[in-house]
């Protein structure tokens, strides 16, 4: 008899990344509620257009449907999930837990991340967890993998799990020059996959590319590029003023305005179709540009509750077809 | 030093609402120095209440007292004939002093008048900011002597999180993040290859996970024949 993860095998993405493949990963929000509709809804806009898809844990500390749960569900509608996985929420004992039962129903790709603070969200009095912190979960669920032993040293019944580990990092945050420093840290801690926060300042990711490239991150590691289509002028105002550790140039709030600058205010649906449209054509000139970055082996596209989106993204950006799963 | 602040008055007012005779007691120590429960504090609040309970028509006997340190048995002893004549006992000490009256004088109640918020220093006149969690098992060797586990918001060991921008954290304008603050320190100070190796998990037994603390020192212990 062999041993359960010797014949349960890696996930897609990583054997495209393996294979040295362009890939391309999106993101859905599970619904706030209990009811599977909202996503069987979405994975069908998804669907053929990524090769993973991130589902997102409580995101902006806003309670929703268990992102294993919701990843479970895609799984069942034929799409490869990235669970996202914060340190908010849960102890060592609750995330080793919950990564079992994730990796028996099919998980494959886990994306560690310290998670927004709860004081953003819908529960800002609830204590916070932060038991450990996301380089120290990345270790944790790279050494399940390698030594098929949880925090403790103990072993894991049937072996190590064959999970594909995941991590963010902000090009945009400060202190700017500790951040490759940081996302080495990562790598070294066994980080397979890096996704980046969204990159609305080329010049200052091409600028921390290159000391990636120079520490040889790259080649430990598959970076994605973060991006993602702006909907609105006062989108991409809000991304620049009030979401942390985010930098919006110029030159997207000035396109967005433009956009709609010769239609009434009072025709607000031509508005946000002018915006939306605009918005993806900027997001395809993102891709171009950024997939000429040395170091950058795919692009994660956040479309954030606006999926329908992600189609003709990955269409103008001549990211499709998407190469075959198995 | 431990530092508090008064409670809103209207608080304070509803727990001593029963009381006839009421002894503010304050305290000389830390609270005194964060002008929260010092003898000014203790008088000021003491006629607040007269004037409150006279104009409410239920004039209450409030009385005055301060000890010098309201956590230690040897200064608060003394208080105990005194506390005879009075229903209820108004600490303006810390947590640590209204339980120690308490555990001292188990037959009288004493109600809390501060809430004690941390422990810290104060930055400029009529600022004090947090310094140290009292995790027990101290990592100021390996941060620059700035502390990740009181002032980053979410204790994190490795670094910062991706919300630090410009030296602020991700929660507020006015939270400095404790990872720029570390990374300035560790610079200037030509360590910062120390914050490149990854921090492992902490181990949070030292702190209050792992239940209430109690340091014991048998060098320090009274002889069997001079033990109470």
């Amino acid at each position: 008899m062999t041993s359960p993860s010797a014949n349960i095998g890696p996930g897609n993405l990583e054997r495209l990344i393996r294979a040295g493949e362009f890939v391309v990963t999106g993101e859905l929000g599970p619904p706030k509620g209990w009811l599977r509709g909202e996503i069987e809804r979405k994975a069908a806009l998804v669907r053929g257009v990524v090769d993973a898809v991130n589902v997102t844990d409580n995101q902006t500390a806003v309670v929703r449907m268990s992102s294993i749960a919701a990843g479970r569900i895609l799984i069942e509608q034929g799409i490869e999930p990235v669970v996202q996985m914060t340190c908010r929420d849960r102890n060592r004992l609750g995330m080793q837990s919950d990564l079992m039962g994730a990796a028996a129903l099919g998980v494959r790709n886990v994306l560690c991340l310290s998670g927004d603070h709860q004081s953003f969200g819908n529960h800002p009095t609830a204590k916070n967890v932060f038991d450990l912190d996301s380089i120290q979960l990345v270790q944790l669920v790279a050494r399940m993998r390698r030594d098929g032993v949880f925090q403790c040293g103990e072993e894991i019944a049937g072996g190590g799990p064959p999970f594909w580990v995941g991590a963010a990092a902000n090009p945009f945050g400060d202190p700017f020059e500790f951040r490759p420093l940081r996302l080495a840290k990562k790598v070294a801690a066994g980080a397979n996959f890096i996704q980046t926060q969204f990159i609305y300042d080329i010049p200052r990711f091409r600028k921390f590319m290159e000391t990636v490239v120079d520490m040889g991150l790259h080649e430990k590691v598959a970076l994605l590029a973060g991006v993602g289509p702006l909907k609105s002028s006062g989108m991409a105002r809000y991304m620049r003023d009030k979401v942390p550790g985010m930098i919006v140039s110029e030159y997207y709030i000035a396109e967005m305005e433009r956009a709609v600058s010769s239609i009434p205010k009072e025709d607000k649906t031509a508005r946000a179709e002018a915006w939306k449209q605009r918005g993806i054509e900027l997001c395809i000139e993102q891709i171009r540009e950024i997939r000429g970055i040395p170091g950058v082996s795919g692009v994660h596209i956040m479309t954030v509750e606006w999926e329908a989106a992600l189609r003709p993204v990955a269409e103008g950006a001549g990211l499709l077809p998407r190469p075959s799963t198995s | 030093m431990i530092v508090a602040e008064r409670k809103p008055f209207a608080e304070i007012e509803a727990m001593v609402e029963g009381a006839g005779r009421v002894l503010v007691i304050g305290c000389g120590t830390c609270v005194t120095v964060c002008f929260a429960g010092g003898l000014e504090q203790v008088a000021a609040l003491a006629s607040a209440l007269r004037i409150a309970t006279r104009l409410g028509g239920k004039e209450k006997v409030i009385d005055e007292a301060v000890v010098e340190r309201q956590c230690e048995w040897e200064y608060i002893d003394p208080l105990g004939a005194r506390l005879d004549n009075y229903d209820l006992a108004l600490s303006l000490g810390c947590g640590v002093g209204v339980q120690a009256l308490g555990e001292r004088f188990p037959a009288k109640r004493i109600v809390p008048g501060l809430n004690t918020s941390f422990m810290g220093l104060p930055v400029k006149p009529g600022e004090w900011e947090e310094r140290c969690q009292a995790c027990g098992d101290c990592v100021l060797d390996k941060t620059g002597g700035i502390c990740p586990i009181a002032r980053c918001s979410k204790q994190l060991l490795n670094g910062p999180c991706g919300g630090s921008q410009g030296g602020r954290c991700e929660i507020g304008h006015d939270v400095p993040c404790a990872w720029q603050l570390i990374w300035d320190r560790m610079n200037a100070l030509g360590l910062r290859t120390g914050l490149t190796e990854v921090q492992p998990p902490k181990d949070w037994s030292s702190s209050r996970d792992g239940g209430p603390r109690r340091i014991v020192r048998d060098d320090l212990q009274l002889p069997e024949e001079y033990r109470d």
